[in-house]
């Protein structure tokens, strides 16, 4: 059953305090699925990828990403098992350059001894401009992170998360705080990354979230309220009710 | 790594410039005893290199830097005491054979522990192993378990205070509050004599550039940019993928073998180690030398060493009080006004003149690490 | 090393050892108090906490000779006057610090480490100009020397009595300001959201100089306590400040029940080894059982459970 799933979330609980911000969650994801999570604010869409990629601690259940449990490992591990997550406001490495910040995240010379003696030879030249050119800033390769915009900055994290090329991706908000252009620019990239992995998308531009959806979560109170295609799940009363309005 | 990513052309300039005034100008125009007082500073300088790849570059504080200072220096005066406790030297003690100290409390026996001290290859390795072991254990304790920051630098300060005590306390075993003193020879090699003193400032001097060329390369390989990554956005390394603890542990103890071998050649050059060495005192100067130089320049901290110790050594002479008060300035001063210290007003202030007199204009150093943060 | 002494005999040395324990436990938390509400509360390191405890020390001892001097008849009842004074010396000193230095260093705790100590030196200078560099004894009262019997083999010196009630009382009066005034209230709010704190108009710099102020005060106080049971030097100061971080830092620096714990665990662990040991084999072991916690557990023996 679970060779199936690239991602089997069960009965995943987090407690804080007593509040359960998750709450018995369930879900699976299929490998090239694109899940996107839906739900009100306090949902606990989040906590769930907080739990996934290790930044908190769950109080119970079970994450088994390709049969290996994701519960017990250090965040670090779970990155190079193959899951990698961006985060709801931008976070890259805002003294360094674009391209080191691409180094950084390229995915050899991870041990102590391998970053001693990594070297910065052409296949990672390469591979960094490759990258770059798909994230729109192969012109930034050498500006200070910190000197690039929102929207840009979104970009250089999705990119440093693409060149460890994970078959699951978790993405938090990806548009959040985007002009139009730059929307249109990230939905075309986001098209372009999920054909080859998985990948779970917290979003609230509906809009967006048609174009790119193979399968809907709407979650509410931690817990799953209705699952399934874009129209059902938008035509289902219990969502209209607490999140889609009328 | 290429040798014009190993160090950039300003960088070599600096280097060349260092390496004139340590082994050019400063044996020239000093007597032999005050080259050796430059010496031992140059011993503290280590200790500041250190500190610029731990606290500078990883955010890592340690208040007890001391410790490995110490351990190291102890090693080296370990053989260096037992060389010199000789049956025939020591003839007239109740147990000839056995250092004066073990003697005067009573000691019958050398203790086990002090059997590889007669070796000097296991001296040797004694003086980086030793602090690289206890670096290592206390680095794993804390680091794996994410305690960083002020907590960590307590507790370090908490070791330089238990190992300082025990070394008072156990005086049958250690030597006690005097130290080890009164060593004479290495390997028959008279070190007291005026050209013993100069041989070594000079030894001292290759063994500064040798581990200034391994600082280099680390900070310069992509570990020194990972350094940099964690001391401001540890949690983002993460999940880059990398294990944060390995990292911090692997530069505390590289800090720590420099430490001991810097403690190793003071013991030699200054002809004991004592507990003065160890404890808390010591260890927050050797972090306002690397302050003072800049904490992220490892050039920068031995200027800081050498320009802090000659301050020490001019004005607590001649103006004890007006001393400490400086010193107590010194180190707000740094943390307020000056937190990059004389490399930062190096290459804020002095340079750009210079470059402006000489023409040229200042052109973006692509090596120039990344600036100095707050802490 | 126990089969030497009878039972009761054992009890007693226990009960005197632990009486001797009590006197340190009570300068542990005064001083730990002090650190812990500026350090649990701000995240500022004051390592200069020992001089501010000195001072308070100083000033007690300047105001014993001042009444044997002028007021010998009141003699008995100067130490109250001389803890008050000694609480508002360490204080005003302590706003004067945050002023000038502290405030500027607040999101820089490593920085504010390095600062602080740098304002030891200059304390422990200014004490050695102004006092001199020997120590001085500090007369207690009469009432004050002597102990009582309990029981035929337990007697309890009457400072020890003193000094402990003093820390009671000042812990108590710490809690209850920290939980029931105005002034704890907006600590605390700051402590959980300075931002939000800040936006609903509580004046944070001045909450803060105020915290900063009252955590040195209660070290001047702990200063009086001090000069029953050490004499009174310029670098005085240094002999626990690393007692009293650790103490701080063991307790779970959030909490003031878990540093008075914390406190009183340190203190009768070391005095009750210092009987047994000797007296710096005694320090090492406590320090190292310490320290060997803290790295197994590192949020402090008996910190609330935090979130992650």
């Amino acid at each position: 059953m679970t060779e199936r799933f690239l991602l089997s979330v069960e009965d995943l609980t987090v407690s804080f305090d007593g509040f359960k911000a998750v709450n018995d969650l369930s879900f699976y994801v299929e490998p090239n699925e694109c899940r996107v999570i839906i739900g009100p604010n306090g949902a606990g869409k989040t906590t769930v990828l907080d739990l996934i990629c290790g930044r908190t601690k769950a109080s119970g259940g079970s994450v088994k990403f390709k049969g290996k449990e994701l519960l017990t490992m250090r965040e670090d591990q779970i990155v190079n098992v193959g899951v990698g997550r961006k985060f709801q406001t931008p976070s890259v490495y805002e003294d360094l350059t674009v391209f080191e910040n691409l180094e950084l995240s390229y995915p050899k010379g991870h041990s102590v001894f391998g970053a001693l003696m990594f070297q910065r030879d052409d296949p990672v030249k390469a591979r960094i401009q490759e990258i770059a050119e798909t994230i729109f800033l192969d012109d930034q390769l050498d500006e200070k992170a910190a000197f690039l915009s929102h929207g840009q900055k979104q970009w250089l994290e999705i990119g440093m998360l693409l060149i460890q090329d994970p078959e699951l991706l978790m993405l938090d908000e990806p548009v959040a705080g985007m002009s139009v252009a730059e929307r249109k620019k990230t939905a075309e990239l986001l098209n372009r990354i999920i054909q080859d992995r998985a990948v779970i998308v917290i979003e609230h531009d509906m809009g967006f979230v048609a174009d790119i959806a193979t399968r809907v979560t709407v979650l509410h109170q931690g817990q799953t309220l209705s699952e399934g295609s874009m129209d059902r799940v938008q035509s289902d009363p219990k969502v209209i009710e607490v999140y889609l309005g009328h | 790594m290429s040798l014009s990513s190993f160090m950039s052309r300003k960088e070599l300039i600096g280097f060349a410039i260092l390496a004139v005034i340590i082994f050019l100008v400063l044996p020239s125009i000093l007597d032999s005893f005050r080259l050796n007082l430059f010496g031992k500073y140059l011993t503290y300088a280590f200790v500041a290199i250190g500190l610029a790849l731990c606290w500078g570059a990883g955010g890592i504080l340690s208040l007890g830097q001391g410790v490995f200072f110490g351990l190291g220096g102890y090693c080296m005066a370990m053989f260096l005491k037992l060389e010199a406790s000789t049956p025939e030297n020591t003839a007239i003690q109740s147990t000839p054979g056995i250092p004066d100290f073990m003697d005067w409390n009573q000691l019958t026996e050398l203790p086990v522990w002090w059997q590889p001290f007669y070796s000097l290859p296991l001296a040797l390795i004694a003086v980086v192993l030793v602090p690289v072991f206890f670096a290592f254990v206390i680095g794993f304790a804390m680091f794996t378990r994410r305690v960083g920051g002020v907590y960590f630098a307590i507790i370090t300060q908490a070791f330089a205070a238990i190992l300082t005590i025990l070394i008072i306390g156990q005086q049958g075993y250690t030597g006690g509050v005097n130290g080890i003193t009164d060593l004479r020879t290495l390997l028959g090699w008279d070190i007291r004599t005026d050209e013993a003193k100069t041989t070594l400032y000079f030894v001292n001097g290759a063994l500064l550039f040798a581990v200034l060329l391994i600082a280099q390369y680390v900070r310069k390989s992509k570990l020194g940019r990972l350094l940099i990554a964690m001391r401001d956005q540890e949690d983002r390394v993460r999940f880059s993928g990398y294990n944060v603890a390995n990292f911090k542990i692997f530069i505390f103890c590289l800090g720590a073998a420099f430490a001991g071998i810097g403690g190793a050649m003071f013991t030699l050059q200054v002809g004991f180690m004592s507990p003065t060495l160890v404890g808390i005192v010591p260890s927050i100067e050797m972090v306002i030398f690397c302050a003072v130089g800049g904490r992220l320049s490892i050039i920068g901290a031995v200027y800081g060493a050498l320009v802090v110790n000659w301050a020490k050594t001019t004005f607590s002479e001649a103006f004890p009080e007006l001393w400490l008060l400086g010193l107590g300035g010194l180190f707000i001063a740094v943390v307020m006004f000056f937190p990059n210290g004389l490399a930062g007003v190096w290459s804020e202030k002095i340079e750009p003149r210079l470059l402006a007199l000489i023409g040229k204009s200042k052109t973006r150093d692509a090596d120039t690490p990344a600036g100095a943060p707050a802490e | 090393m126990f089969a030497d002494y009878s039972w009761p005999e054992l009890g007693a040395i226990f009960a005197m050892q632990g009486f001797a324990g009590l006197i340190l436990f009570s300068v542990f938390v005064l001083m730990a108090l002090g650190l812990a509400i500026i350090f649990g509360q701000m995240g500022v390191i004051n390592m200069a906490h020992g001089e501010f405890m000195i001072l308070g020390a100083y000033v007690t001892y300047l105001v014993s000779n001042l009444f044997a001097d002028y007021m010998p008849a009141l003699f008995g009842g100067y130490f109250f006057l001389a803890m008050a004074l000694a609480f508002l010396a360490s204080g005003a000193l302590g706003l004067l610090v945050e002023w000038g230095l502290i405030r500027h260093l607040y999101k820089r705790p490593l920085d504010t480490l390095l600062a602080t100590w740098g304002l030891s030196l200059i304390l422990q200078q200014i004490y050695r100009s102004v006092f001199g560099a020997r120590e001085v004894g500090v007369s207690i009262p009469d009432w004050m020397m002597g102990s009582l019997p309990i029981t035929d083999l337990i007697e309890v010196p009457i400072n020890g009595i003193f000094v402990m009630t003093l820390a009671v009382s000042i812990s108590l009066s710490v809690y209850i300001l920290m939980f029931k005034s105005t002034w704890g209230r907006q600590v605390r709010a700051i402590n959980n959201n300075r931002v939000m704190a800040d936006a609903v108009g509580i004046n944070t710099a001045w909450t803060d100089r105020l915290t900063f102020g009252i955590g040195c005060g209660v070290a001047g106080v702990a200063g009086s306590a001090f000069t029953m049971i050490g004499s009174t030097g310029p670098t005085a100061g240094q002999l626990y400040i690393v007692d009293t971080f650790l103490v701080v830092v063991f307790g779970g620096a959030a909490s003031l029940l878990g540093t008075i714990a914390s406190a009183f665990s340190i203190s009768q662990a070391q005095s009750i080894m210092e009987f047994f040991l000797s007296g710096s084999m005694a320090k090492v072991l406590t320090l190292l059982v310490v320290v060997g916690i803290l790295m197994i557990r590192p949020q402090g023996l008996f910190a609330l459970k935090l979130r992650k």
